[in-house]
């Protein structure tokens, strides 16, 4: 009878429950090979399709001359505008209320936008085809500078548009502008600027950027003629949503269509939207009747398949002359492209910026954002962030460190002396947020004390020292960040995507034998989830994550979820996950007590089992109590044991961390080294430690990628410079910095498990950290604010305009 | 286009894959990259930037680290070519590398791990108790999206360690 | 990004491949480790009908000491250089710079003829070769000539190399032993071709530089061989007043690009900057510390 001498300590440990390092389930496969991603996929008889772009930002399109692809042996066929239209598929709703041509509609907006769609029987035969198309152009003048967008003499972008005075978001006030979206307290605000002892302001730009996974946005879309039933594998973080989409544009009955997103190489907010790829392979598919895959090429995907960020934030700061901060004004520029495709919850065009409050007790703020088109790509999804988090973190952390230099205060006091406190959670902010926990002092104490904060001040002061004396051309920035995230959309009191409310979705099923499959609304790119939902399980539910399967992707078996991005997955999925394991777990309780004859209240729960209060002996594990819901269920109860759950979570759950960089800038060549980084996250609940440290240091690269160069930039003529892996800035392990990590746990208090989402606060705290260390460096030469990307020959431009340079 | 219009041969491609002869008749233009994961059906390696930039296409040709992305079949006609798919030991259990990235925890969403297991397996032929600083600029050829490379620093050590005999002692992070 | 489609060749000598080469004239592009070619193919910005695939041809490989110089063969790799013993103990500074070509698997089958013979002003070896005076060996169909590497280059991707002409190897003169060296590169990340680029190798007389020679990458639409700077450290102790003029004078004659990598003003002093910082690693190497 082993199973008498195992202890309370061995159970636990078998179950791999919430709180373990597990090692994940994924890599076996992963390792070796087996991983299946949509280009893994065959079908019989697939075609492959591409695209035929415009090599201009801003034209009329005169002529496309197809007759010569159509020649060549193995082209089935291209598709223009022209063959969408009668399907009425030309154009498509974007997820912000506004309209993308699917193939240009007799126009032009950016460039490498889609043209024609040419379908052949592989993909080098696709390339030459692309070749032979010839496509006649009439130039328009381009916009690219947005704060030009709304002159009156602008080019006219979206003529489509003309006329149309109110957009999704209420009114125009320009034919390039698509929306203003204000909150709070103007009048209030502006009194506290009348009266403030202290002000700042500054332009704090967030420049464009693109999530850039390693695997691009593809799809493989196949129709069955004979069941009228449509089949569409794709890279999609959202496959539900994607479902809806096809088949409210298609026609098809949702139930008519299969969305299946296997493995993912990364997404990082690039595999929200939908994309005139898919759409394309749909039709074609639907003409042909063939299976069509289509791949983007990594230039395709820079320059098309959505950015990130391109805020320009006018921020101001009023304040005591003792550092107490008494209002927050910030005006937004948003360039949103030819087509506002960003992917936020519908009621919120500028996503969640209105947490720009971030970690401190502004007691009044306003905030106004003015969205305009301009001649470059559609998008502004959330790159690794809850929706416009990480500008809104940016702009107040960037802000703060701008007021303490005007204050003359260390960067880190000013911090502290404003932060929320701990008592004043929940906290409403000025902007209308609900915080729900935190303990900010702690984590900053606890931040500054691990990288001996006050040595380090005085080492930079002796450092600066040492600089002006010509002993050294090194200069040292310490950057010092406390960010607050907002994450787990949401509520469906005030989120939802095309009118779905934003919740999330489990469903779980023990098996006779006392294993379990289960399956999530939730959709992992690299998260790991088949690995931490599996803890979660266990723990709820005393089965071994071993025993457990977690299946995602197939909207034919999993509920309706709202997928993966904007850290959602632990607040919202994973809460449904331990809710819908409760309702498992309650029924189970039944069936002990049938089985233990005694009242369910005489019964509690132990680690894998029920056993008698006060009568420890008698009990049973989960596994029995699995096969007698099966084989001998409670008279009155019926059989199985499985449940659903549907989480519409009553608030967001507010993650928040302490990070601290420190770099060595050579003012000679703009070269900037990082020595240390430090990054201190609360996100609650652990579930994974490993998974979560593994998300920090992913975020981080990414956050040091962006601060230190990587940008999708336009010269004036609105051509897209550098989109491929030469210039655009992803580093090696040889550039990237090495990363230390820690933690303070602060469970949400709404959550059923506590956990609050971290696979993006390192993006959202790391690119403030980056640039504020940048700017740190230099605020003893007089400089206040560097914008980003602070690639190395900007830093060095910043020294010589600082007279660094002797 | 082509200017010349001979028709253009097929040509016979004989390598040994992962161990196994195989031998197709393909375009000259087929990339390697294309051969193995279209004609062979190993989707192990992957393309993601097509200009020899991400090395996640990387293979083992004859020993040696190859962007399979950047080298048309023909090139390699002769040649052994391991993949990931051949990695694993004999009798199925991990390779020292696998397990290495399983345990340091130096993979995520799984897309560059084919290809960097393959770098990090000709990295430790060649260098088999490698210092962090060598690894990282042996790995230099690959990028990760997901893990900042931090943990595959480690897993390649933990991989080392196990190959050279000895124990590894760190935890991943 | 596929390539278009175009016939392939494997000739086994240098006669054969030169054949080849000129009776397709312009349609045929000889293919070395393929690594500037095949994404330029990718691209569709190069077309080529035919490939002459070099890796079959015995005679374009290995290192070789001859007298007084260093032959190395055309389809050498990377890699191979870096390797090399031979290049370790008489021209360590080749391997210097090879390990910042690129990265591990481009290095495997990039070749040493392709970066140099191709004309792009980003590649690293040409600047090195007019630093070092090296000569390259052409064949051709009417036979072989030797031309200068500081003769070679005449614009981005133009070059001396006739139609039908392929390069078989390039000639290093030998620096004395003990000589001072140092590649330095700036780069925005492994993988990139320079921001800008130094190369120099020079010998002291005592504590004073007796010979002195600098090229510089990337700052212009070919290498730079900086016949000016390398005259006025000669005879100097590489004091800071001489580096400051020897980077003035290597700047003057650089003509960069505005680009990913910055304004072309930054790029010229970069080329400042790494000269004056080569010059002073150089020296440190020649003095044995």
């Amino acid at each position: 009878m082993n199973e008498m001498v195992i202890t309370r300590a061995e159970r636990e440990a078998r179950l791999e429950g919430m709180g373990c390092k597990r090692k994940r389930v994924e890599d076996v496969r992963f390792t070796q090979g087996r991983g299946q991603y949509v280009d893994d996929i065959k079908l019989p008889g697939m075609l492959h399709g591409d695209f035929v772009r415009s090599q201009y930002a801003h034209a009329k399109i005169t002529r496309i001359d197809a007759s010569k692809a159509l020649a060549l042996p193995g082209v089935i066929a291209v598709l223009t505008a022209e063959e969408l239209k009668p399907l009425g598929l030309h154009w498509m709703p974007t997820l912000a209320g506004d309209v993308q041509a699917v193939l240009a509609d007799g126009k032009v907006c950016f460039q490498n936008q889609e043209i024609a769609f040419v379908i052949a029987e592989d993909r080098y035969i696709v390339d030459d085809a692309l070749q032979l198309i010839e496509v006649e152009y009439e130039e328009l003048p381009v916009l690219v500078d947005p704060f030009r967008a709304l002159d009156p003499e602008a080019p006219v972008i979206r003529p489509d548009l003309d006329g149309k005075m109110v957009g999704a978001h209420g009114p125009r006030k320009h034919h390039n502008h698509i929306f203003e979206w204000t909150i709070g307290d103007r009048p209030g605000t502006d009194e506290a600027f009348a009266a403030a002892e202290v002000t700042v302001k500054e332009m704090i730009s967030y420049h464009r950027t693109h999530p850039s996974p390693l695997e691009t946005c593809q799809c493989l879309a196949a129709f069955d003629k004979v069941k009228g039933e449509l089949t569409l594998y794709g890279t999609f973080q959202a496959p539900h949503v994607i479902r809806t989409v096809a088949s409210l544009l298609s026609k098809i009955p949702e139930h008519k269509i299969h969305v299946i997103a296997p493995d993912i190489g990364g997404g990082f907010g690039n595999k929200v939207g939908a994309y005139s790829g898919y759409i394309c392979s749909i039709v074609a598919s639907i003409v042909t009747g063939l299976p069509v895959k289509w791949v983007e090429d990594r230039m395709e995907n820079l320059s098309t398949t959505s950015f990130a960020r391109d805020y320009h934030m006018t921020t101001e700061i009023a304040a005591t002359r003792d550092g107490k901060v008494t209002g927050l004004r910030v005006h937004v520029l948003a360039d949103h492209g030819a087509f506002d495709a960003c992917a936020d919850p519908s009621k919120w065009p500028a996503g969640f910026m209105n947490i720009v409050t971030g970690s401190y007790d502004f007691p009044v703020a306003h905030l106004a954002v003015d969205g305009v088109y301009t001649n470059k790509a559609p998008g502004g999804v959330a790159y690794r962030c809850s929706f416009r988090v990480t500008e809104a973190a940016y702009c107040i952390e960037r802000g703060m460190d701008i007021l303490a230099q005007k204050l003359g205060m260390d960067p880190a006091d000013l911090r502290m002396k404003n932060f929320i406190r701990r008592e004043q959670f929940p906290y409403q902010s000025a902007l209308g947020w609900e915080y729900d926990s935190g303990d900010y002092h702690l984590a900053m104490q606890k931040a500054m004390d691990a990288i001996d904060y006050r040595a380090l001040r005085a080492e930079q002061k002796a450092r600066q020292e040492a600089f002006r004396r010509g002993e050294t051309r090194e200069i040292m920035g310490i950057g010092v960040t406390f960010f607050t995230e907002i994450v787990g959309a949401g509520p469906s009191k005030n989120c939802d995507i095309l009118g779905v409310a934003m919740f999330d979705s489990a469903e779980i099923r023990i098996h006779p034998t006392g294993s379990i499959i289960a399956r999530m609304g939730s959709k992992s790119q690299g998260q790991g989830h088949e690995t931490t939902w599996a803890q979660i399980i266990a723990t709820e539910l005393g089965i071994p994550a071993a025993d457990i399967m977690i299946e995602e992707g197939n909207t034919d078996t999993a509920p309706y979820g709202l997928g993966t991005y904007g850290s959602r997955s632990t607040p919202v999925a994973g809460a449904a996950i331990a809710l819908a394991a409760r309702k498992i777990r309650n029924k189970a309780q039944m069936i002990a007590a049938h089985l233990l004859e005694v009242s369910e209240y005489d019964l509690e729960w132990d680690i894998d089992g029920f056993r008698v209060k006060g009568n420890p002996e008698r009990s049973k594990t989960m596994t029995e109590i699995a096969w007698a819901a099966y084989n001998s269920p409670p008279p009155g109860l019926e059989p199985g044991l499985e449940a659903v759950s549907y989480y519409d979570p009553p608030n967001m759950t507010y993650p928040f961390g302490a990070y601290f960089c420190v770099m060595d800038i050579d003012v000679d060549t703009g070269v900037a080294a990082i020595r240390r980084f430090y990054a201190l996250d609360d996100c609650g609940t652990r579930i994974n430690p490993m998974i979560i440290e593994g998300q920090v240091h992913g975020g981080l690269t990414e956050a040091f990628a962006i601060a230190m160069g990587q940008e999708i930039k336009y010269d004036a003529m609105g051509n897209v410079q550098g989109a491929s892996f030469m210039d655009f800035f992803l580093p090696t392990a040889v550039e990237t910095p090495k990363w230390e990590t820690d933690h303070t746990v602060t469970p949400s208090p709404h959550h059923p498990i506590g956990a609050k989402g971290v696979g993006e606060s390192p993006n959202v705290g790391g690119v403030p950290c980056f640039s504020n260390a940048v700017n740190d460096a230099f605020g003893f030469l007089g400089s206040t604010h560097i914008q980003m990307p602070h690639d190395a020959w900007r830093v060095w431009e910043a020294a010589k305009r600082l007279g660094a340079h002797g | 286009m082509s200017a010349d219009t001979t028709p253009i041969a097929t040509l016979p491609v004989t390598l040994t894959v992962n161990g196994r002869k195989v031998q197709r008749f393909v375009e000259p233009r087929t990339l390697l990259i294309h051969f193995l994961r279209e004609e062979l059906s190993l989707t192990g390696a992957h393309i993601g930037c097509e200009t020899s930039h991400c090395g996640a296409c990387t293979v083992e040709i004859d020993g040696l680290s190859v962007k399979s992305c950047t080298l048309f079949a023909v090139q390699a006609d002769g040649a052994a070519v391991n993949t990931v798919e051949g990695l694993a030991n004999p009798d199925g259990t991990l390779h020292a590398l696998q397990e290495g990235f399983r345990q340091m925890h130096g993979l995520q969403c799984g897309f560059c791990t084919p290809g960097m297991l393959m770098r990090a397996k000709v990295l430790l032929s060649e260098n088999p108790d490698p210092t962090e600083e060598e690894i990282r600029h042996g790995i230099a050829g690959n990028l990760c999206r997901c893990t900042g490379y931090q943990n595959i620093v480690k897993a390649i050590q933990h991989a080392a360690a196990t190959l050279n005999g000895r124990v590894f002692q760190e935890a991943a992070e | 990004m596929i390539p278009g489609p175009f016939h392939y060749h494997r000739p086994t000598s240098v006669a054969e491949a030169v054949a080849l080469l000129a009776a397709h004239g312009d349609d045929a592009r000889p293919l070395a480790g393929g690594h500037s070619l095949i994404p330029m193919m990718k691209l569709r910005m190069a077309v080529p009908d035919h490939l002459v695939d070099l890796a079959a041809i015995p005679d374009l490989k290995g290192i070789c000491e001859d007298g007084d110089r260093i032959v190395i063969g055309a389809t050498t790799t990377q890699r191979e250089v870096i390797g090399s013993d031979l290049l370790a103990a008489r021209l360590p500074i080749l391997a210097e710079t090879a390990r910042q070509i690129a990265d591990p698997q481009i290095r495997t089958k990039g070749t040493f003829g392709g970066n140099v013979a191709n004309g792009d002003p980003g590649n690293d070896m040409p600047a090195l070769m007019q630093c070092l005076d090296a000569v390259y060996r052409l064949a051709g169909p009417d036979g072989s000539r030797t031309v200068p590497a500081r003769d070679y280059y005449q614009g981005a991707y133009f070059t001396a190399l006739e139609p039908g002409e392929l390069l078989t190897a390039v000639e290093i003169p030998v620096p004395p032993a003990g000589h001072g060296y140092a590649y330095e590169k700036l780069k925005r990340k492994v993988g990139d071709y320079a921001t800008a680029a130094a190369a120099v190798v020079l010998t002291l007389d005592g504590g004073t530089v007796a010979t002195a020679s600098i090229a510089l990458t990337n700052v212009a639409s070919t290498p730079l061989h900086a016949a000016a700077a390398s005259a006025l450290v000669i005879g100097t102790g590489l004091d800071a007043a001489t580096l400051k003029a020897a980077a003035d004078a290597a700047k003057a004659i650089t003509d960069p690009a505005t680009d990913g990598r910055g304004t072309a003003e930054y790029r010229r002093e970069m080329a400042g900057v790494m000269v004056a910082r080569a010059l002073a690693k150089a020296m440190r190497r020649a003095k044995g510390a």
